[in-house]
């Protein structure tokens, strides 16, 4: 038996779909000219025509075609030696639509494999939000935005040829960087991406991550029923009605809190969510009325709180606020937990202010997605200052 | 004058018909296969029916139709606009704890494919009629199997039967057996177009009190979509889920063959009218050598030509297949292991199947190939498009099956009555 590579690309649908399956093919492509066969493909439950659903393309290569063979008799591979992450945000795990349960961004790298992100956060950021690891691992930061590169109408930003030659760099076994420019020659006729590779290769500086390092959280996990305990006819039960809540300080119950998924939270499925300043909320209910996911608590004092275990960070609520910075959308690195906005400023406003005022100070570009006349160009230009300067 | 007062004064003079016998209570009616299900239907106070027009399905539509205007049943009768909806809207109807009926025909049928892939995957217990008809092209009206066969695999029950008063009956036992919390699978009653559908039999008409203690109400339990029961139904679900929903369905249709044991006997309890092994019923087997194996109202001429044969000494006999789905193997392979040979007479056809051949006779060789007995089987097509099945056809047959018994290779596959 020869030797198997397995590449994970982890994106959200429908935005990064042409990114990550053009990164696949690349590296199948610069495998192959160098006389190893591969094979590239989506995870094709993952149902990636959903706006930003956490998906997943492979890219399997092996030295023969019979290895190749062997690691292409599963559905998807176990183990792979890179994963590469073209939104930060999925460090915190991915929780697909296709599949039950948490999993942890590292869970499949192979001990001492390569986690690549694109990211403007630090490498500590990043190392926090993604689980711990029993064994070390290698993160390679790749600077940028979550790349919207090759769908439709947005402007290449050149994150897939910089995602190249860091793979090139960290797993030359796969490919190397010679082979990785004649493909980007041969797939995009273009000199100034083999440029933006080369950089990339030159730029890559992997840190260690240790299993002391991480977030200790045990990922939710979901224990899939046998066929005679399920209920027959596909019914399921509904999620059953809510209840009250109940205020912190004093113990008086009021308000609703609807019931949630039991075994769907949405923790990861986000790239933002929002902050609410509830001294200047009106009460005027259209958060709670717009939100398409029922994500809003009704609070004892007729507040509304944005629940994270349903917030999916579609930005609906901050569009529709009539109020001026009452409800704001932050990038999701930003965050460590899940906890109630409104209990924490039930239990101490002045702390909640300052902390509220640090998330709106702060916030990095909030999410994917067009917001203003003129974005791309800026964006391009950022994005080309941080290729050439890493 | 008016043109319908001087062609009344030229016709012949006939004999008034006799008024139609009503409905009554154990009582026996001149009706046909058709309105034999419709009467079922009144019986079984089936709460939802919908209908679409198709030959010759519709004649049940409109004796339901009739029944409903003279007040004798109480239900909701729609009329919808395709076959698809009227196989959609009694799937909802059942969901929320209706008893339903509906039926089509041929291409009918088939327009309603989808609702009918959906309908035994959500355990629905809906009672469907199918007044077997040709595939169109071309359009024909006559009998073939193909339609109702073509649900074979999707979790239908599939139940063909050959004269009015076993419509009658089968519609009955097939709400018992579908409703039984323990199946919860659709079944779909076949009836020959023309020759069943289209001609009036005296029929025992069971009184209501009966069919009451025969058949108990439609209870959906933890299924039943309703707000005190708060449940979701067919949600997305893939690769994890989906064997798991495929095994309950596939277990269902296990528990079928006892459910409709369990009905057959309390049938005859209750009615008092015998159906022996509700499977297949055998005409002539006991001392038979070789047998013919046919479904629905071939049977008749089938009959016939077997006594006939026997005045010469040959010993024929006929097994008729009542239910295709769930499929009796065992129990068929141990009778048609007592013969010498058997020749299945397909009323359909499956083009490019083993050895060219039919769909029953497919099926009744994969269940003798695990019998101790295994006697040669011949395939026959005949009587497609409601073409006749003759007395010589049914003697050509069995010629080739002796033949068979004999030793002598024959075709795997023959057309039988075919212009050649």
């Amino acid at each position: 038996m020869g030797q198997l590579f397995a590449v994970e690309i982890v994106y959200r649908g429908i935005f990064q779909k042409t990114l990550a399956k053009n990164i696949g093919r690349a590296l199948v492509l610069a495998a192959h000219r160098e006389g190893k066969p591969g094979i590239t493909f989506g995870r094709y439950g993952d149902s990636p025509e959903r706006n930003g659903v956490p998906a997943k393309n492979f890219a399997i290569i092996a030295t023969d075609d019979l290895t190749l063979e062997e690691g292409m008799a599963k559905y998807e591979p176990k183990q792979v030696d890179v994963t590469i992450a073209v939104d930060d945000t999925l460090c915190k795990g991915v929780e697909s639509w296709a599949w039950y349960g948490l999993q942890p961004i590292n869970r499949l790298l192979k001990p001492n494999g390569t986690l690549i992100v694109t990211s403007h956060q630090t490498p500590e950021t990043l190392v926090a939000m993604a689980h711990r690891k029993e064994d070390p691992y290698q993160l390679a930061i790749v600077k940028g935005i979550a790349s919207f590169s090759g769908l439709w109408v947005y402007k290449d930003d050149h994150t897939d040829v910089r995602i190249l030659g860091t793979v090139a760099k960290v797993l030359p076994q796969l490919c190397n960087l010679a082979s990785v420019e004649q493909v980007i020659r041969d797939e995009w006729h273009d000199e100034l991406k083999v440029t933006s590779a080369r950089k990339s290769h030159s730029q890559t500086a992997p840190v260690t991550v240790t299993s002391l390092q991480g977030n200790p959280e045990k990922p939710y996990e979901f224990t899939f029923p046998k066929w005679t305990e399920m209920r027959e006819g596909i019914a399921i039960p509904c999620i059953p009605p809510g209840h009250a809540m109940e205020d912190p300080n004093n113990g008086k119950s009021g308000g609703y809190r609807p019931e949630r998924n039991p075994t769907f939270k949405k923790f990861t499925t986000r790239t933002m969510r929002p902050v609410v300043n509830f001294d200047t909320c009106i009460k005027c209910t259209l958060c709670w009325l717009q939100c398409p996911d029922s994500c809003f608590d009704v609070t004892p004092d007729s507040l509304y709180d944005a629940n994270m275990q349903a917030c999916c960070g579609c930005g609906v609520c901050e569009a529709v606020c009539p109020v001026d910075k009452c409800v704001t959308m932050v990038n999701e690195t930003q965050f460590s937990d899940n906890a109630s906005q409104w209990e924490m400023w039930k239990k101490d406003k002045e702390g909640y202010h300052r902390w509220l005022d640090e998330k709106i100070a702060n916030r990095p570009e909030r999410s994917h997605g067009f917001r203003y006349r003129g974005q791309y160009e800026q964006e391009l230009k950022d994005q080309a200052k941080t290729a050439n300067q890493g | 004058m008016p043109q319908a007062q001087v062609e009344a004064k030229v016709e012949p003079q006939v004999p008034v018909a006799p008024v139609q016998p009503t409905l009554t209570a154990e009582g026996t009616s001149l009706i046909t296969g058709s309105e034999a299900i419709a009467v079922a239907c009144k019986l079984a106070d089936v709460d939802v029916i919908t209908a679409y027009p198709i030959r010759p399905y519709d004649t049940v539509m409109q004796y339901v139709a009739k029944l409903v205007s003279n007040g004798e049943l109480d239900c909701e009768y729609i009329v919808a606009e395709s076959e698809h909806s009227q196989f959609e809207v009694v799937k909802h109807a059942s969901a929320v704890g209706a008893r339903v009926f509906c039926g089509s025909s041929g291409v009918g049928w088939m327009y309603a494919f989808e609702a009918l892939t959906v309908t035994p995957a959500l355990r629905i217990p809906m009672v469907a009629m199918v007044g077997n008809r040709a595939l169109d092209d071309p359009g024909a009206f006559g009998v073939e199997h193909n339609d109702a066969l073509a649900v074979r695999d999707l979790g239908w029950q599939l139940v063909w039967v050959d004269n009015a008063q076993e419509a009658l009956d089968t519609a009955l036992i097939a709400y018992r057996v579908a409703e039984d919390r323990r199946i919860f699978l659709p079944c779909a009653i076949s009836c020959d177009g023309a020759f069943l559908t289209h001609s009036q039999a005296l029929v025992k008409i069971p009184s209501q009190a009966k069919v009451d203690a025969f058949l108990p109400r439609y209870n959906r339990g933890d299924l039943l979509l309703h707000p005190d029961n708060p449940i979701t139904v067919a949600p997305q679900a893939n690769e994890d889920w989906l064997m798991e929903i495929r095994r309950q369905n596939a277990a269902a249709m296990e528990r079928s063959l006892t459910v409709i044991r369990e009905a057959y006997a309390d049938f005859e309890r209750i009615f008092g009218r015998k159906y022996g092994l509700p499977f297949f019923e055998e005409y002539m087997t006991d001392d038979a050598d070789v047998v013919l194996v046919g479904m629905g109202t071939m049977s008749n001429p089938v009959r016939v030509a077997i006594r006939k044969m026997r005045e010469q000494g040959m010993k024929v006999g006929f097994v008729r297949m009542r239910w295709f789905r769930p499929f009796a193997a065992e129990e068929l392979a141990a009778t048609l292991g007592r013969f010498k040979a058997v020749g299945v007479i397909d009323r359909d056809f499956s083009f490019g199947s083993p050895y060219m051949g039919g769909v029953l006779a497919t099926e009744v060789r994969t269940a003798l190939y695990p019998a101790a007995k295994r006697p040669p089987v011949v395939g026959f097509i005949c009587g497609l498009g409601g073409r006749e099945v003759t007395v010589p056809d049914v003697n050509r047959m069995t010629r080739s099956v002796y033949l068979a018994a004999e030793g002598k290779a024959q075709p795997g596959t023959q057309w039988i009555g075919l212009r050649e």
